[in-house]
């Protein structure tokens, strides 16, 4: 079947199965800042913004991105490289596997809340898991990049 | 002493792919699969041991799309170690690419290469397979000499004396003593024995094990691998398939995170073997269940420790001997085990006996392999959780017990000579030891002396403090060995390639700050590439905390002479003797004050105008002994005395590696240790059913910290200087993992009196230990 979506604001119609998940579709598409790193919604690697919204896509099927504008890392390159340089400020840019869609779930968060506090923070970023860096110095990279960016 | 005034090093740079990186930019293994690569899906054991009786293939080779099935049929018998060491490697060639015996649940049956993903699939469910099942070796206490062999198999060999004993179910064996422990034991005024336990741990890097293959248009093989050792892939490619090594290149694209579980083979064997028996691209990527169930972990043990010491707090002996599980396969076995004696028992060097034994034995079980820490994490946990308990028993302040016995600058350990990876080792003196600043410094930045041991702050919840201490090494001395090569460019940038690995701690980054700082010129003129075996030299790869010392010793070489060869040609160019340059952040002038010329000018010049030549120069390196980094960590918890749970409060770290080449990366690597030793000090763990089966293969099974863990991490690093070390520096990427164990171990004792002996120490152990301690008085 065929599904019509937008891909950082590009219109693209993509023949894909019922049971195909978001993840292979946009790789398929070629975006590859998609990746996987579970299956099992744990990690966060997969994520793009669905309208808006960081949603895992290694179980979002595909169809259900009918009609919707999806957001990829390469939908945001202005918060991608900023925060790259938050990152890089406190050692927290190491394997950058999961960084993608932390960018992605920053820029999320960035535009629903008006106080980003550390609690915020925290809360929105718990389902980004990194085996690199111990969490606080991308926590201190993404608060530096979030008081940049008021 | 050298002086230290830095331009480039010990200063703060974002890795140099951090922004690519970031914004998604093409960078990881898959992201290279030829578009028409065959997926390649592999059909695991359901059974922890049994022979494969009978596999019929024919239905799943007749379905449309599939390409290719490989069974054990379709290999010779070449035993090999999936390992990635050096060569002779110091680990049992006991695996085969395929096998007729599988010895865990999730060992592999056959592999399927297909056009998707699903065809793939589909033909692994058609393939019929009867197996003899045999009683499965699951209690690694019983594995020696128990009625099942794991390795039966004629084939299996050790490439030198390891103390193989596959009859006996033994893949290696070390015994060391020196002095006599048992005579000065019975004369210790004071002696303590404990037995403590560690677990299995995952790495559970994200990236998980990947791998694509061609056949590129000069009909080589190509491999771009997720590996921390691309040149050992080569190699151990080459002697398992028998192609020739000139037709194998591995190229390492960047990596998502390794920590010791890509130094060994995984995908790539099948990935090859498909693609050189149909002349297609082939891919093969592990599913997390895979990376779980079908890769490798951290060796499990038993430690038996026993102390002694005199009344007054001098230590006399150290007796540590235990027993290590490997799983199906030897890989590190006996690698792991020497250094959980070798990188442990120096700390206290000053005793009048030590010995170190034990057994590493095969089960069932999923193997074990390499990972961050490599046997010190479990050496260190026996250790300092039983000096605490020495401490104790002296009525002594624990951390005033290794103030007096640890190791200082200038000492040395007998151990270093007799104890190296799988050999002797070297001798060495301690030329850079602050651990005696890290302990004072640590103390203060816990609060030690108001906080220890312990407060109550409610009725219900006490805060405590724990402390350990821990060293590592840099390298393997007269065994690694890296390289690096210097290019000069038109306009004086370089290219530096390395064959050092990246995978995410920024060795391309540091390495480019070592050539930056020689040559003096800014960062961005360093253009750096790692890890492609036809194009950068050689290195061993990304293991034994030997990257920034030993690869960087080898830029630091390539550098200097670069630096020599431009002032010559700057010297011919100005008519002037070398001697009579004088360069400086990019310039060359004469002493004589004739005019002088930049380099980006020289550069150009030797490019197109003047006595026209490409420079470039090489440095390799190895080490002649490995010099330890040291840290001390202090934990501060809260704990419920009902429900045994615990929240971390602080956990401080003060670390000595010698100048941290980048402080930012350094602490990346120290803090990102940190919290996979506290993910494994308190829930992390591999779970098995009663039949051998794993049942923690996710992450909702497994459980790794998030960024609630921890709430605050307080990371220094000790003004310290390793005159052997380029600009100074040590190795920091192992030493973080080392204290967690001990540290919280030591702090739930101090706060409950209560002392847990098998990781991970989970609230369920803290309620049924306070339970057990109630029923004794």
């Amino acid at each position: 079947m065929k599904i019509e979506l937008t891909v950082n604001a590009r219109r693209r119609s993509v023949e894909v199965s019922p049971d195909d998940y978001l993840v292979d579709t946009l790789k398929k598409l070629g975006y590859k800042s998609v990746r996987r790193g579970c299956d099992t919604t744990s990690c966060g690697v997969c994520t793009v913004l669905v309208d808006g919204d960081p949603i895992p896509s290694c179980a979002f099927l595909s169809v259900r991105a009918d009609q919707r504008a999806v957001t990829t890392v390469e939908g945001i390159p202005e918060t991608a490289s900023a925060l790259a340089e938050e990152f890089g400020q406190t050692g927290a840019d190491q394997c950058g596997f999961c960084n993608p869609g932390i960018a992605l779930t920053v820029h999320a968060m960035q535009e629903k809340e008006s106080d980003t506090d550390d609690e915020t923070i925290r809360r929105h970023l718990v389902g980004h898991l990194c085996r690199c860096t111990g969490y606080q110095s991308q926590h201190e990279a993404i608060k530096a990049y979030l008081g940049d960016e008021k | 002493m050298k002086k230290k005034t830095f331009k480039t090093v010990n200063t703060q740079f974002p890795s140099v792919d951090g922004k690519g990186i970031m914004m998604g930019r093409p960078a990881y293994t898959d992201d290279f699969a030829p578009v028409d690569a065959l997926t390649i899906k592999v059909l695991r054991s359901p059974h922890p041991f049994a022979r494969i009786a009978s596999i019929d293939t024919s239905a799943a080779e007749a379905m449309e799309g599939v390409e290719i099935v490989l069974t054990h049929k379709d290999f010779k018998r070449n035993p090999f170690t999936r390992a990635g060491q050096g060569y002779p490697e110091p680990s049992p060639h006991d695996k085969f690419v395929l096998d007729e015996y599988v010895r865990y649940v999730g060992d592999e049956v056959a592999a399927v290469a297909a056009v998707d993903e699903e065809t793939a699939l589909s033909a692994l469910d058609a393939i019929d397979v009867e197996y003899e099942v045999y009683e499965p070796v699951l209690d690694f206490e019983s594995a020696k000499g128990h009625d099942s062999i794991i390795h039966p198999e004629k084939e299996v060999y050790e490439m030198f004396p390891i103390g193989f004993d596959p009859e006996r179910n033994v893949a290696a064996s070390y015994h060391m003593e020196i002095g006599d422990v048992e005579q000065t034991l019975a004369q210790s005024d004071v002696v303590v024995e404990e037995t403590f336990y560690t677990q299995a741990q995952a790495h559970t890097m994200l990236e998980p094990h990947t791998v694509n293959a061609h056949i590129d248009y000069q009909d080589r093989l190509v491999l771009f691998s997720a590996t921390q050792t691309p040149f050992h892939v080569r190699r151990i490619l080459s002697q398992t398939l028998e192609v020739p090594i000139s037709r194998i290149r591995v190229i390492k694209p960047r990596v998502g995170g390794g920590f010791g579980g890509k130094q060994a083979i995984h995908g790539e064997m099948l990935a090859a073997a498909v693609t050189l028996r149909t002349g297609r691209p082939s891919k093969l990527t592990y599913t997390r269940q895979e990376v779980f169930e079908s890769s490798y972990t951290r060796h499990p043990m038993r430690l038996n420790i026993r102390i002694g010491s005199t009344k007054d707090g001098r230590l006399t002996a150290l007796d540590l001997q235990g027993l290590s599980d490997t799983g199906a396969y030897g890989e590190h076995a006996l690698t792991v085990y020497m250094v959980t004696g070798s990188k442990v028992l120096p700390l206290y060097n000053k005793v009048d006996a030590v010995r170190f034994a034990g057994d590493v034995v095969y089960t069932n079980h999923v193997s074990s392999g390499a990972f961050r820490g490599y046997g010190a994490v479990q050496g260190n946990f026996a250790l300092e959780s039983a000096i605490d308990k020495v401490a104790d028993k002296l009525g002594m302040d624990p951390m005033a017990l290794r103030q007096k016995n640890m190791i200082l600058e200038g000492e040395t350990s007998p151990i270093f000579e007799v104890m190296g990876e799988g050999t002797e080792g070297t001798a060495m003196d301690m030329e850079s030891c602050k651990l005696d600043y890290c302990v004072k410094r640590g103390m203060e930045l816990i609060g030690y002396e108001e906080k220890s041991p312990r407060r109550e702050v409610s009725e219900h919840k006490i805060r405590s403090i724990g402390g350990a201490i821990a060293m590592q090494g840099s390298g393997i001395p007269y065994i690694d060995m890296g390289a690096a090569t210097l290019k000069l460019n038109d306009d004086g940038f370089f290219n530096l390639t390395v064959g050092a690995t990246d995978i995410g701690q920024g060795s391309d980054t540091i390495l480019a700050q070592i050539a930056a700082e020689q040559l003096e010129v800014p960062l961005e003129k360093m253009v750096v590439y790692s890890s492609d075996t036809d194009l950068t030299p050689f290195d061993v790869g990304a293991y034994a905390s030997s990257t920034t010392y030993v690869s960087g010793n080898a830029v630091l070489k390539a550098a200097q002479q670069m630096r020599s060869r431009l002032v010559e040609e700057a010297a011919r160019s100005m008519q002037t003797s070398p001697e009579a340059i004088i360069y400086e952040d990019g310039r060359f002038e004469a002493e004589d004050g004739s005019p002088g010329i930049d380099l980006g000018e020289l550069a150009t010049k030797l490019y197109y105008n003047e006595d026209q030549k490409q420079l470039t120069t090489t440095g390799s390196y190895y080490g002649t002994k490995s010099p330890p980094p040291f840290m001390v960590g202090f934990v501060e918890i809260e704990i419920d005395r009902e429900t045994g749970e615990l929240d971390i409060l602080d956990y401080v770290s003060v670390v000595d590696c010698g100048t941290t080449i980048n402080p930012a990366l350094a602490r990346g690597q120290i803090e990102g240790g940190i919290v996979q030793g506290i993910g494994m000090a308190l829930t992390e763990d591999e779970h098995y059913s009663k039949k051998g089966k794993l049942i923690s293969k996710d992450f909702l099974n497994y459980k790794i910290p998030d960024n609630y863990t921890v709430k605050k991490l307080t990371t220094e690093f000790a003004d310290s200087y390793e005159d052997s070390g380029p600009y100074g520096a040590k190795s920091v990427a192992e030493i973080g993992i080392d204290t967690p164990p001990a540290a919280l171990a030591n702090a739930v004792e101090n706060a409950l009196g209560v002392r847990i002996r098998s990781l991970p120490i989970t609230p369920e152990k803290i309620v049924a230990a306070l339970k057990e301690s109630r029923t004794d008085t």
